[in-house]
């Protein structure tokens, strides 16, 4: 075949790629499918001719080759196939009409009524306008889910069997009521309007809701949950959220409740019309049905809803989901009062701890701050202490040496002492207890009054060094 | 032809036909000395043959001769009985010869009873002889028209003819002197029929062949692939078909006749074979004209009716048939995993076909872009009703040389069972919308293997390197509401027109009136198989990118500039991991 043309342009090689030779194998095809060509064609002659390279294909290739093809056919045999019943096969499609009608009157459930005055003859054609279709067909357990195709095939089933001709032909009386059945089911059901309207009345589709007992014994959710898949059947809204089960959370539980009140149903009740004479004789008449059959669908239609409304009244009285979530909530509310107060506690209890450590920490200070004055006093006398000794070691020095007078000299006389006394005084009162220590130290460790006159001298020198002393104020330690 | 395949010559020389064997009417053809298929008319001048047999005093008469016995000579007229053929009694639907010789069990077949001789008793005929007669009558016809002895054909079959039906068909041909060369499906002859016209461009489409006949319809979906046809999905139906046409004409001028005369014809069966012949002639009419007429002498109690009735009136009386037809169509896309988005064609093969509204229904069923073929929305289509007998002609012209057991190795599984490609092949480029890359396909999927396909894609404004990436892409459909007020008709009517039943329900149809959401085709990329650099490509130039897909789906890609030189080549991974040799082409 010829190439295609594309005019829009391939994209610009990326900054950076690269690769061996320029090409790069990513990824794989995804699995083909195995399908018949059919064998028709210049084309599939030229396909053939390729293929086959002259050799010749047995049984066994063939076997092997159709193994895994794609069936494009329906196979005609498969599900549908129901017993059918003496009882139902001599039925006539307008038997029981007479009598659905009579009953539709008195009862939105007129098949239950047919049921219990004629329990034999309602297991075989129990249905309104005395026929179920889908009985009839053999489609008893598809219903309303039975796809368009089956109905098809279902009556092309029934019409290979119960033609009149065949059974004029094997024999059997030319009685096509069976027959009429089967091509008025397919009418009903292959009419998308009618078949609404008769899956509107399809009673046989119904699932009852439980009584207490029966949801007790069976399983709560296994009983409601098909009661409204099968109403689910008459929503606008497809899909229909589910019952669900035991593990739904609080939304789809929600979610279900809230689609089921706001029900969009498409149910209507025209199948249990009375009929209307479709001669002209009777106009007056005729209006008259019509207008009857009109308030009749519509009082139906209301009493539906009532009823959808309280079926949903009651499966959510039941539903034990309701009373857990409610529980839970409940419980989540205790629990979060619970907490409340334990925070409250907490809280007062931290603030009582918190008063009694800022207390600890208080009385801990002022101990320490006590603590601290007293250790400062003993200091301080000591120091006292240790400055009057001190004190006590310069006074001694010069007295040790005879008040500085040199060696040989005779005592000194109270002059002398009171000289140099007030000069050792007037240096004291110049220095710090840590000069003193210093001096006192230098002064212990000086023997020999020349020692000692030098420690002296060098203190007053450094005391007016320091400008502390004026310049001969101290004489005599010079 | 290859030397290997040509053949010593045949005792005798193999002269072969197309028919088309239908439950109403069959049809003959052959091609011309250009490979022309031609259908060929009987005697009688009909290119539609009744498959109709019917015997009076001895003598049989077959075609529209032996249909309009229905009238007087029901009993021993025999009708719609291809079906039947190796069936037995319990599997077939006896209704469509009510009206005509009833079927019978026999044996282990089934047979009718008919006075066929001058004898006093009649005979059981089997479906199988009666079969016989009617191919013996196809086959002199077909004969004194070329001038020479027709002694075999083509067939064509329905999508779901059993083995056992294909060989007891065969086994009547013979005892006809024809031998069945290959039986083709019908819907698979139609394409066939269309795609060898000189002017055909072979291209890769999705076909839907609608064939609406007389007692059936059947649908065929069918993937046609570089002239290779795969069928996708069929559908059936035994009750939405031209006698159900047929039968709403019947009804409306019976209930005419009942309110001048208070008798209904359809109680007698003659009258209703008078009123169903002539209520067939007027459907046919209504084809062409807006209106037609219908007249019958002695209807019922020797008065004469005639009355006329315009298309629209049918239309509005059949509306349920038609919908049963467009739903048949739909159902058949639907099990493809298709949407009538995803369809190139739709042919119209089949009497029915012609009905002017079916065509009308599908135009809006489909997208503006999907061809309708049918005499009423192409001026060049090809008759519905010659379509199958066309096809069998063109594929009898292309096998008839070959030797017998060729072309049973031919329509062997081995050679016809093939892997298709389950999504498409494509390159990647950009568009000029989006700055994202948009996919182009190169292989639909649905393609047979071994296939090749090359695409020349356009570079950048410069030129310069550019990037081959080839990806699998999947068509996704992307439903959007129409702008508001946008007057722009959207592209797709999702749904059949309104012009529907005859129903007088009074349904509410407000739903109808929502604003239609506009559908549409998109690729999405897929995984992605390999990418190439092309560089250094000249302003304004091409590259040509071939995908190959061999027998045992291993793909190989090769890219180049056009009129450059080299050019890369490279194939995929193995399934398994480890990949193959790459190399500059
Ligand atoms: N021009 C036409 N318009 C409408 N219907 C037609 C036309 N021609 C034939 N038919 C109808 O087509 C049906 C036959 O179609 P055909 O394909 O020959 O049937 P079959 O496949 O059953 O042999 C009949 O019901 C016939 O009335």
């Amino acid at each position: 075949m010829a190439a295609v043309q594309v005019q829009l342009p391939l994209p610009v090689l990326p900054e950076g790629w690269s690769a061996e030779k320029d090409f790069k194998a990513i990824g794989t095809l995804s699995p083909a499918t195995q399908r018949n060509i059919e064998p028709v064609g210049p084309h599939f002659l030229a396909h053939a001719r390729r293929k086959r390279h002259r050799r010749t294909f047995s049984e066994d290739d063939r076997i092997q080759a159709q193994e895994n093809v794609k069936k494009v056919e329906d196979d005609d045999a498969g599900e549908i196939s129901e017993p059918e019943d003496q009882m139902m096969l001599q039925r006539d499609a307008k038997d029981w009409k007479v009598f659905y009608k009579i009953f539709a009157k008195l009862s939105p459930r007129p098949n239950l009524i047919l049921r219990l005055f004629f329990p034999t003859v309602l297991l075989l054609t129990n249905h309104s306008q005395g026929q179920d279709h889908y009985a009839v067909l053999g489609l008893s357990r598809h219903r309303y889910r039975a796809t368009e195709s089956q109905i098809k095939t279902a009556h092309r089933k029934k019409v290979l069997r119960h033609h009149p001709d065949k059974r004029a032909a094997t024999g059997s009386s030319e009685d096509d009521s069976f027959f009429k059945c089967i091509q008025k089911a397919t009418e009903v059901l292959l009419d998308p309007i009618k078949r609404r309207q008769f899956d509107s009345v399809d009673e046989n589709a119904d699932v009852e809701p439980p009584s207490k007992k029966e949801a007790q014994k069976k399983g709560w959710f296994k009983c409601w949950g098909p009661v409204f898949e099968s109403e689910g059947r008459f929503s606008k809204d497809q899909p229909v959220p589910r019952l669900g089960g035991n593990e739904s959370t609080k939304e789809d539980v929600e979610r279900f409740y809230n689609f089921w009140y706001n029900f969009d149903s498409w149910r209507s009740f025209e199948y249990q019309d009375e009929d209307v004479p479709d001669d002209n004789e009777n106009r007056d008449q005729k209006r008259h049905i019509e207008k009857k059959n009109n308030n009749a669908r519509k009082k139906k239609k209301t009493e539906d809803t009532a009823r959808l409304r309280s079926l949903v009244d009651e499966c959510l009285a039941g539903d034990e989901r309701i009373k857990k979530f409610k529980q839970q909530e409940r419980a989540g509310k205790n629990k979060r009062r619970g907490e409340k107060e334990e925070a409250e506690k907490k809280l007062k209890e931290d603030k009582i701890k918190a008063q009694a450590e800022a207390e600890r920490l208080k009385k801990e200070a002022e101990e320490a701050a006590k603590a601290e004055k007293a250790e400062g006093k003993k200091a301080k006398e000591a120091a006292k202490n240790a400055a009057k000794k001190n004190k006590r070691v310069l006074k001694s020095s010069v007295k040790d040496v005879n008040y500085l007078l040199p060696e040989g000299e005779a005592a000194a006389g109270p002059k002398r002492v009171d000289e140099v006394l007030n000069d050792v005084d007037l240096v004291m009162t110049k220095i710090d207890n840590e000069e003193l220590a210093s001096l006192a130290g230098k002064l212990g460790g000086a023997k020999g009054v020349d020692a000692v006159a030098s420690v002296w001298a060098e203190e007053t020198k450094r005391l007016v060094g320091a400008g502390k002393l004026k310049d001969g104020e101290v004489r005599t330690l010079i | 032809m290859s030397a290997d395949e040509s053949i010593e010559a045949a005792p005798a020389e193999t002269f072969a036909i197309g028919i088309s064997f239908g439950n109403s009417n069959s049809s003959i053809a052959y091609t011309s000395g250009e490979g022309k298929a031609e259908v060929i008319a009987n005697e009688e001048g009909d290119r539609q043959i009744p498959s109709f047999l019917s015997y009076i005093e001895g003598e049989e008469y077959h075609g529209a001769q032996a249909k309009s016995q229905l009238v007087r000579n029901s009993k021993n007229t025999v009708a719609y009985f291809r079906d039947y053929i190796g069936k037995d009694f319990d599997s077939i639907d006896p209704t469509p010869c009510h009206a005509s010789a009833h079927a019978q069990k026999h044996e282990s077949t089934i047979a009718f009873s008919v006075q066929d001789t001058n004898s006093d008793s009649p005979s059981t005929l089997s479906v199988s002889e009666i079969a016989t007669r009617h191919i013996r009558r196809l086959a002199s016809s077909a004969s004194d028209f070329l001038g020479k002895k027709v002694n075999a054909a083509v067939l064509t079959i329905p999508t779901n003819f059993s083995d056992e039906q294909k060989e007891a068909l065969s086994e009547s041909a013979k005892n006809a002197g024809i031998e069945i060369l290959q039986f083709i499906s019908e819907p698979v002859a139609a394409v066939l029929a269309y795609d060898a016209r000189a002017e055909a461009i072979i291209s890769d489409k999705i076909v839907v062949v609608a064939d609406l006949g007389g007692i059936r319809s059947d649908v065929a979906v069918v993937a046609s692939r570089g002239g290779m046809y795969s069928i996708l999905s069929t559908a059936h139906d035994y009750e939405t078909a031209g006698t159900q046409l047929d039968q709403v004409l019947i009804d409306h001028f019976a209930k005419e006749f009942i309110k001048k005369h208070k008798t209904d014809p359809r109680q007698n069966e003659r009258s209703l074979a008078k009123l169903k012949l002539e209520a067939e002639a007027t459907k046919k009419a209504l084809s062409l004209g807006s209106s037609a007429s219908l007249s019958v002498e002695s209807l019922a109690d020797g008065v004469d009716f005639s009355s006329t009735i315009n298309r629209t009136r049918y239309e509005l009386l059949g509306g349920k048939v038609f919908s049963g037809f467009i739903r048949l169509i739909e159902e058949a896309v639907r099990k493809a995993d298709l949407d009538v988005l995803d369809i190139n064609e739709v042919i119209l093969s089949g009497g029915t076909s012609h009905t002017p509204l079916i065509a009308r229904r599908l135009t809006s069923l489909f997208p503006q872009t999907t061809n309708i073929l049918s005499p009423s929305t192409l001026a060049s289509a090809l008759n519905p009703s010659e379509l199958p007998s066309r096809g069998a002609a063109i594929q009898a012209s292309l096998i008839s040389a070959y030797d017998p057991s060729d072309i049973a190795q031919n329509t062997h599984p081995a050679l016809t069972a093939t892997p298709h490609l389950s999504r498409a092949i494509g390159v990647l480029v950009i568009s000029d919308s989006e700055s994202r890359g948009v996919f182009k396909p190169l292989l639909e999927a649905e393609t047979a293997v071994p296939a090749r396909r090359a695409g020349l894609f356009a570079v950048p404004g410069g030129g310069g390197d550019v990037l081959v990436k080839v990806c699998e892409g999947q068509r996704e459909i992307k439903v959007s509401k129409p702008e508001p007020k946008s007057k722009s008709k959207p592209q797709v009517n999702g749904k059949a027109g309104s012009e529907d039943d005859g129903d007088e329900d009074d349904d509410e149809d407000e739903e109808e009136e929502e604003e239609e959401e506009i559908r549409e085709t998109i690729w999405k990329v897929g995984t992605v198989l390999a990418e190439a650099a092309i560089r250094a490509t000249k302003k304004g130039a091409k590259v040509e990118v071939t995908v190959n897909v061999g027998a045992d789906l291993g793909v190989t890609i090769t890219a180049r500039e056009v009129g450059g030189k080299g050019g890369v080549r490279g194939q995929l991974l193995e399934k398994g991991g480890g990949g193959r040799e790459n190399g500059s082409a």
